[in-house]
């Protein structure tokens, strides 16, 4: 089916968050849609699954128009959407989840769930999917998650499927897995809509690329474009995708991490018996895909969470036992993962949200009086010394954008004298441009001798910043490896992204150095030094070659 | 997620978007620690609107309720029998109903021109100050609950104890004027705190949800006081009805004294000075001290409070505390002012107006004092709408429900305004329904 979208405007306010977008899929190709968080890609396919009235504009399958007055309308009309945050019901088996919306009956209206199982099979047998219809969908990996989305879709006659950022919370094995998958999908005459931010996974799958800035189509790129080039057209100037940082220089190991574990309430390890240390003047990568302990491995650290077995210690004292504003004040400095949820009071004034910890302290209060133009005053100068855009201190930081709303939390944790920063997910969700002043600081903080925890999910992020880099996995330390091997080089991205997945460090090396990733692939011909691209000294043998590495996506199957 | 209806608010397109709270491999890690969800979204929404929004609950509200009282006219309904034939018949006695009763209330609570003095034509508005300052005091209480995020429904309760305290001080003992006022006052206070702490202590240290204990708190503080009113000492008529009077040492003076202006007969007492102090306290405590601060901090997001070093527990506690010591004042309003003994029905249904009042005020300190004046007023003016109209008094509750529902439903009296949204620029909070790990949590 070729689906043409012509002149798509969605206002909100006195936001133009579309602004007449014409965008034309063709039947069997893989378009990636590309854009910075806030482009508005989202918004161009809520429009287009029905799930927003276009203002302007319209909507034309196989040459006639369209209107949705609903998701509904989309799927009958062969839409299926795959959204970032997966629509499944955890208790359901596979076959219900698929069943749902459009359920099989019978006589008497019984559900006919065979019908449904059939589906599943049938569907999941011809794309390769390894799905069981009977599994329970909470006791899936994300992955698989992810295909029984997919398999939902696909069992509605999707005929041009939209993936909303769908490798986000994927390992790159998983990711070399779904795209694997995508390419089948294409084979088989489904068009699909590939919206991310990601510029590796464009160049490693897309047929066409359309890039999204500011509500408006900036241009189209072919997937030879170099990742500089796509993200110069993503952010609309020249960017520089490096971490500059000088070698580090690092000084004693003053925190350190003894046999911690964290165990939930209802018994599951969250954190296994962790040991590492980080020494002054270096940056440890906490790497790992979302949701393997290095949440809570934080949340010990700032003492929002309990250890029950271990000890934590920073400058040879036992942090275990003092509470968070005692850990704060003595010269931690905490970015929360989750900015909105912890970081910032979105209902509170930029000038407030500055003051977060240090409320009760001079010069900020006397006794337990306030003083609202010291609180003011910091507030100046921390916005501009740290760069937020804002109309007044006052406002709301709700008003912010994401990247200056970071900014004011990097500002907060950083006006203390640090004897340690932990920050999670320091740029997720970013510009490019706030990305490389959060990275900047981060790096300035290091050269004063700090030691420095990183938490990240991207593998970009991790190579670009850290000093060493420990790898967690199912709350265990798969091990901790050194940026820079005795060598120089960096690091393996492709052993890096195996270890994530749980192999250990020797098996992962082995593996990186048999089997090449699709997007360790998409490295090739690249033309910046980007410290991400140091998988071609190995790749040597991989030209235009797609094969995925089937081991370690497969072991991600249930256990 | 389903398709968007004019009104329903409209999530910001992908505007600070982030593909956060990416999940987490289920049944294998366990997932991240699941965060008690304690903000009610409802709550969010009522206290963020505007001014504006509760004067147009008002008006709505008023409007509404004089189309019942037309409904309800005999004169009305009569011409409403030939509706067909003669509609402005009708229509014309609908309007005089409620021109009638809405000017009967406006006399009795404000302003009564026809009153042969000066001072009876001033007295309606005293009234309406009388009744308002236990609304106002034990409406602080309430905001104040509700800026820490905190469903606090035992205004009543904290209310009968603390008048329970503040009636016993006053009658039980002898002490020097002034001082005996003072101590009874402050005993009112802590009787309210400390039933208001109770709630308060339940949820810090163990999570107990605040508005299951404190409804049955105020169960138990209704059956309390009967006991108590059954006491020998609490009990000189055998009645079990009514306490002694309270000494007149301990009682608050009346703000205008017959000395100044003879023969006013007005009721007002300096309880009102107390409610506007409280007022202001709240004003500053809320937005000038650290421990309001914290309370903003923790009602708008208690995740982040904790995050920045604050105490959850302990600021749920002085919450409650604070909001039942407020509480608790409003009872001395009664005791020591209006009614100058404890009665059974001390706290008539003073706690439960509270939380419409701190609603129509949205939780501000001035907002919520302007707010029971209104209910004051209302209160007042019923009685006279009563006795001079067939309107039955009744129609003021109905109004007062009124404003509270269409303060609970902004959307509705936009719609009714035909006014912009002012959410339609919010932040998304979440994705499109919820994260798969709150699903999977």
């Amino acid at each position: 089916m070729k689906l043409e979208l012509q002149g798509i405007t969605k206002v909100f306010g006195s936001l133009v968050a579309n602004d007449h977008i014409d965008l034309v899929v063709e039947p069997g190709e893989i378009h990636a849609l590309l854009g910075e968080n806030g482009a508005g890609k989202s918004t161009l396919m809520n429009v287009l699954y029905g799930l927003y009235d276009p203002d302007d504009g319209q909507i034309l399958l196989d040459g006639s128009p369209a209107t949705f007055k609903g998701p509904g309308d989309a799927v009958s009309a062969g839409i299926g959407m795959v959204h970032q945050h997966f629509m499944l019901v955890p208790v359901f088996t596979v076959a219900e989840s698929v069943a749902l919306g459009y359920e099989p009956t019978g006589a008497g209206g019984v559900l006919r769930l065979e019908e449904a199982r059939r589906r599943v099979r049938e569907i999941s047998d011809r794309f390769g999917f390894q799905v069981d219809p009977d599994a329970r969908i909470e006791d899936l990996p994300v992955g698989v998650q992810q295909r029984v989305e997919i398999i939902k879709a696909l069992s509605r006659d999707a005929q041009v499927l939209i993936l909303d950022e769908p490798t986000a919370v994927l390992t790159p094995q998983e990711t070399d897995e779904l795209i694997r998958i995508m390419r089948e999908l294409k084979e088989s005459g489904t068009s699909i809509v590939f919206i991310t931010h990601k510029l590796r996974e464009v160049r490693a799958i897309a047929d066409r690329i359309t890039v999204i800035r500011r509500g408006t189509v900036v241009g189209e790129a072919s997937p030879t474009s170099t990742e500089t080039e796509l993200a110069s057209l993503m952010v609309g100037r020249s960017v520089s995708l490096t971490v500059d940082k000088e070698p580090a220089q690092p000084g004693e190991a003053t925190f350190e991490v003894e046999n911690l574990s964290v165990v939930a309430p209802n018994g599951t390890v969250l954190v296994d018996d962790i040991s590492f240390d980080v020494r002054a003047g270096e940056i440890l990568c906490v790497a790992g895909v979302q949701g393997n302990g290095q949440t809570e491995l934080a949340e010990v650290i700032l003492g929002i969470e309990e250890p029950d077995s271990g000890s934590v210690r920073l400058d040879g004292e036992d942090l275990l036992g003092k509470g968070v504003k005692e850990r704060l004040r003595s010269g931690i400095g905490f970015v929360p993962e989750d900015r909105s949820t912890d970081g910032v009071v979105s209902s509170f004034s930029i000038a407030e949200n500055l003051v977060l910890d240090l409320y009760d302290t001079q010069p900020f209060a006397r006794g337990v009086s306030m003083s609202p133009a010291k609180v003011t005053a910091n507030a100046e100068q921390r916005t501009e010394e740290f760069d937020v855009r804002y109309t007044s201190v006052h406002d709301p930081i709700s008003t912010l954008s994401g990247g200056n709303a970071q900014k004011v939390v990097l500002a907060r944790e950083m006006s203390r004298p640090l004897r340690l920063l932990v920050a999670s997910q320091p740029t997720r969700g970013l510009d490019v441009g706030s990305i490389e002043f959060v990275h900047r600081r981060v790096v300035a903080e290091r050269d004063r001798g700090t030691p420095v925890i990183i938490v990240s999910t991207e593998l970009d992020e991790v190579l670009g910043l850290a000093d060493r880099i420990a790898v967690m996995y199912r709350g265990r330390i798969v091990g901790i490896v050194d940026a820079k091997g005795e060598d120089g080089a960096p690091v393996n991205r492709d052993v890096l992204g195996l270890m994530m997945a749980g192999v250990p460090l020797e098996d992962a090396q082995r593996q990186a150095a048999e089997h090449h990733s699709v997007l360790g692939a998409a490295d090739l011909g690249d033309d910046g030094p980007r410290p991400a691209a140091e998988g071609e000294t190995r790749h040597t043998s991989a030209e235009g070659e797609t094969r995925h590495t089937s081991a370690p996506a497969s072991t991600e199957e249930r256990p | 997620m389903s398709d968007q209806t004019p009104g329903h608010t409209p999530e910001r397109p992908d505007a600070g978007e982030e593909q956060s709270v990416a999940a987490t491999p289920p049944g294998e890690t366990g997932g991240p620690t699941v965060r008690e969800q304690e903000r009610p979204g409802v709550l969010q929404q009522i206290l963020g609107g505007s001014a504006l929004m509760s004067v147009l609950a008002v008006v709505l509200a008023l409007f509404i309720g004089g189309l019942l009282i037309a409904f309800a006219d005999e004169d009305t309904r009569e011409a409403a029998t030939y509706f067909f034939a003669r509609p402005l018949d009708t229509i014309s006695a609908g309007w005089t109903a409620m021109a009638e009763a809405y000017v009967a209330m406006f006399r009795g609570s404000v302003f009564d021109w026809q009153a042969a003095t000066f001072a009876g034509a001033v007295k309606p508005l005293t009234e309406s100050m009388v009744f308002a300052i236990p609304l106002i005091l034990a409406g602080l209480g309430i905001a104040v609950g509700f800026r820490a995020g905190l469903f606090n429904i035992g205004a009543q309760g904290q209310i009968i104890v603390g008048a329970i305290v503040a009636a016993w001080l006053g009658f039980a003992f002898d002490l020097p004027p002034v001082i005996h006022l003072l101590v009874a006052i402050l005993g009112g206070a802590i009787g309210g705190a400390v039933w208001g702490g109770i709630p308060g202590v339940l949820k810090a240290r163990f999570g107990a949800n605040e508005v299951i204990v404190t409804i049955m708190l105020n169960y138990i503080a209704v059956y309390l006081i009967s006991y108590i009113l059954k006491q020998p000492g609490f009990n000189p008529g055998r009645t079990g009805q009514r306490s002694p009077a309270v000494s007149p040492d301990a009682t608050y003076p009346l703000l205008v004294p017959q000395w100044l202006w003879p023969d006013n007969g007005f009721r007002l007492h300096w309880g009102f000075v107390v409610a506007i102090l409280a007022t202001v306290f709240v004003w500053w405590l809320m937005e000038r001290s650290t421990v309001g601060f914290q309370i903003r901090a923790v009602g708008a997001n208690p995740a982040a409070a904790r995050t920045a070093g604050m105490s959850v527990g302990r600021i749920t506690v002085i919450t409650m505390v604070v909001a039942g010591a407020l509480a608790g004042l409003a009872a001395t309003g009664q005791v020591l002012g209006t009614e100058r003994s404890l009665t059974a029905g001390v706290a008539a249904s003073f706690g439960f107006d509270a939380i419409t009042v701190a609603l129509l005020g949205r939780s501000r300190p001035w907002g919520t004092f302007f707010a029971g004046l209104l209910f004051g007023a209302l209160k007042a003016g019923g009685f006279l709408m009563q006795s001079l109209t067939s309107t039955p008094i009744d129609i003021v509750l109905v109004v007062q429900s009124l404003i509270v529902l269409f303060i609970a439903a902004p959307p509705l009296v936009r719609t009714v305004f035909r006014l912009p949204d002012p959410d339609r620029r919010r932040r998304r909070k979440a994705g499109p329904g919820t994260t798969p790990q709150e699903a999977t949590a």
